[in-house]
């Protein structure tokens, strides 16, 4: 988030010296380019499939950096700018990647693999991959939202009410800290299908934390933002709503992001436990064939999932708590 | 205008619940307010004053004692009487202009009546900061839209719990001047609690001054001179030295 910004105050000094070349784009082009050349040049020690595209798709990331570096211009390849250090990494690391696999073989086999190999599986099993990324979610979401739910109502009931607060904290305090994976054997033998279960599992797992923070976040609401409204008129029921609930909202989209940290984590275990689809399962399949590229790439896709949604997350924080930011908006 | 509230208040005892006892903090006070009257209470700080003013809102009841609105007993808060704080207490996820329609939006005339709003934030000249959140205003401007939220419900009685205590001195005499025309031309009964001995004069009929916790009513001074008052008519400067006097703090005067 922090690139963005910096890139953003980059245009302004871009106009002063509107033709300087990139140097750190340079670079990274250059590099990107020595790695096309290693991967095409060099012999493989074995027959991969895909040396000549990995190559090709280096050589094209190095031609376009080089081309923006020479361009120097405002506009798109600005906001490039502070990623030159990390590009000129990446080759680095790509190159090296190839020296210890593919081209000089120094790490056992099963367990390392090649990048071409990686890329073999995103060519040639993406729609499988892309499958399991749609059961994954379609298992997250309807369980997220319905422990989110519940927690927040819980959280709201025990913050507003001494009543609620004093028969729901023993009881969450005794099953809160609890992992939710815990429960695993039990939810499995109690639901009749592994879906139903997993849902309840990932529910628990966000439930706690929304319910604690939201709790925490009611409970902490300055009286006297009570009394203005109640010397106004506010009915309970508009306090709850129109005080409360906005005032806690910071606390609660913390539980939100820890309730989704323990969402994921259930999910993969129920995945890999018990429900037979999804990124987990993909996983655990291939592992057992041995396919250890498979579970790689299907662990880099589960981790652009799970940045993605907490991304999607931050987001909707940002837009629902924009009165709390110093920027100033009209 | 608007329809002013008189105030009759007959041996209000009040105490705090603490952990091991009770801490008294009023002691058999009375009160009488002439409808569209305004009246000072003045004393030292944490003496009670507040606590008297949160009575008379209904945000709690007396141990002992009636409040009556009106010849009416007071059992609740009502919209007819406002209470300002010391803070702003704005809430900060609002723009100024929901901020001013608090009231309006809670007792569900934000329909019908909504055109009040923007009179109150041009009365009290915010009308063009109406769209800013908290956090962008200054100290004065956040109290002013504090008493734009409190003027929306169009209160018989104003209850200002040191409204300008915490403002800038230059602010705190502006504000001064604009509440008591806002006053005089509204019409409404002020019932103002403050601990500085020119600003209960400049701004009140009568000032009732309170010992130290718990309190009592120790004067009453009629403050007879016309408004808008200046802090230099000599009238004034004696009477302030009176009051000093009464506070026990004669050096000062």
């Amino acid at each position: 988030m922090s690139a963005s910004v910096e890139a953003g105050s980059l245009p302004a000094a871009q106009d002063i010296r509107p033709w300087r070349v990139w140097a750190g784009g340079g670079a990274a082009g250059l590099a990107w380019l020595a790695a096309a050349g290693i991967v095409l040049a060099w012999p493989d020690i074995d027959e991969y499939g895909r040396t000549e595209l990995l190559g090709g798709v280096a050589a094209a990331v190095g031609l376009l950096l080089v081309a923006a570096a020479m361009a120097g211009a405002p506009g798109p390849v600005a906001r490039l700018r502070p990623a030159g250090p990390w590009l000129v990494a990446l080759a680095i690391g790509l190159i090296a990647w190839e020296f210890v696999t593919a081209k000089l073989d120094l790490l056992p086999r099963p367990f390392f693999v090649a990048p071409q190999a990686l890329l073999e599986v995103f060519t040639d099993d993406y729609a499988k991959l892309g499958e399991s990324v749609l059961h994954s979610l379609l298992l997250l979401i309807p369980g997220y939202l319905l422990g989110a739910t519940i927690g927040f109502v819980t959280g709201v009931a025990m913050g507003w009410s001494r009543r609620v607060g004093y028969w729901a904290h023993p009881v969450l305090r005794l099953i809160g800290p609890l992992p939710a994976t815990a429960w695993l054997p039990i939810a499995f033998f109690a639901f009749s299908t592994s879906r139903q279960a997993s849902t309840f599992l990932i529910a628990l797992a966000t439930f706690f934390p929304v319910a604690v923070l939201t709790w925490s976040g009611v409970a902490s609401v300055a009286g006297s933002l009570y009394d203005v409204a109640r010397t106004m008129g506010a009915r309970p029921w508009f306090l709850i709503r129109k005080v409360a609930v906005p005032a806690a909202l910071p606390s609660v989209f913390v539980g939100l992001f820890m309730g989704l940290g323990s969402s994921f984590s259930v999910l993969v275990v129920a995945e890999m436990m018990g429900v037979k689809a999804g990124l987990g399962f993909y996983m655990q399949w291939s592992q057992g064939w041995a396919a250890y590229a498979n579970v790689y790439a299907a662990l880099l896709v589960l981790a652009g999932m799970c940045t993605g949604l907490v991304t999607l997350l931050f987001r909707l924080r940002d837009g629902k708590l924009a009165w709390q930011k110093g920027v100033v908006r009209w | 205008m608007v329809n002013p509230i008189g105030l009759r208040l007959r041996g209000i005892h009040h105490a705090f619940a603490l952990k091991e006892q009770d801490l008294p903090v009023l002691e058999d006070v009375d009160l009488d307010v002439r409808p569209g009257g305004s009246v000072a209470l003045l004393g030292p700080s944490g003496c009670g004053k507040s606590t008297l003013l949160r009575l008379v809102a209904g945000l709690e009841p007396p141990r002992r004692g009636t409040l009556e609105a009106d010849g009416a007993p007071i059992t609740g808060p009502d919209p007819s009487r406002v209470l300002m704080f010391q803070d702003p207490t704005l809430y900060p996820w609002r723009s100024v202009r929901a901020n001013a329609a608090l009231g309006l939006e809670a007792r569900g005339l934000i329909r019908t009546e909504g055109g009040r709003v923007d009179d109150a934030l041009r009365l009290v000249g915010l009308h063009e900061f109406a769209e800013a959140y908290p956090h962008q205003l200054s100290g004065g401007m956040a109290q002013r839209a504090a008493l734009a939220r409190a003027l929306v419900n169009r209160p018989g009685l104003l209850l200002l719990d040191e409204p300008l205590g915490k403002l800038d001195s230059l602010t705190r005499l502006k504000m001064q001047e604009e509440l008591v025309a806002l006053w005089q031309r509204e019409g409404f009964t002020t019932l103002l609690v403050t601990h500085d001995v020119e600003e209960a004069l400049l701004m009140a009929e009568r000032v009732l001054v309170f010992s130290p916790r718990p309190a009592r009513v120790v004067s009453e001074i009629a403050v007879d001179r016309p408004f808008p008052r200046h802090r230099d008519d000599p009238h004034l400067v004696a009477l302030r030295r009176e009051v000093l006097e009464t506070l026990g703090l004669r050096e000062a005067a």
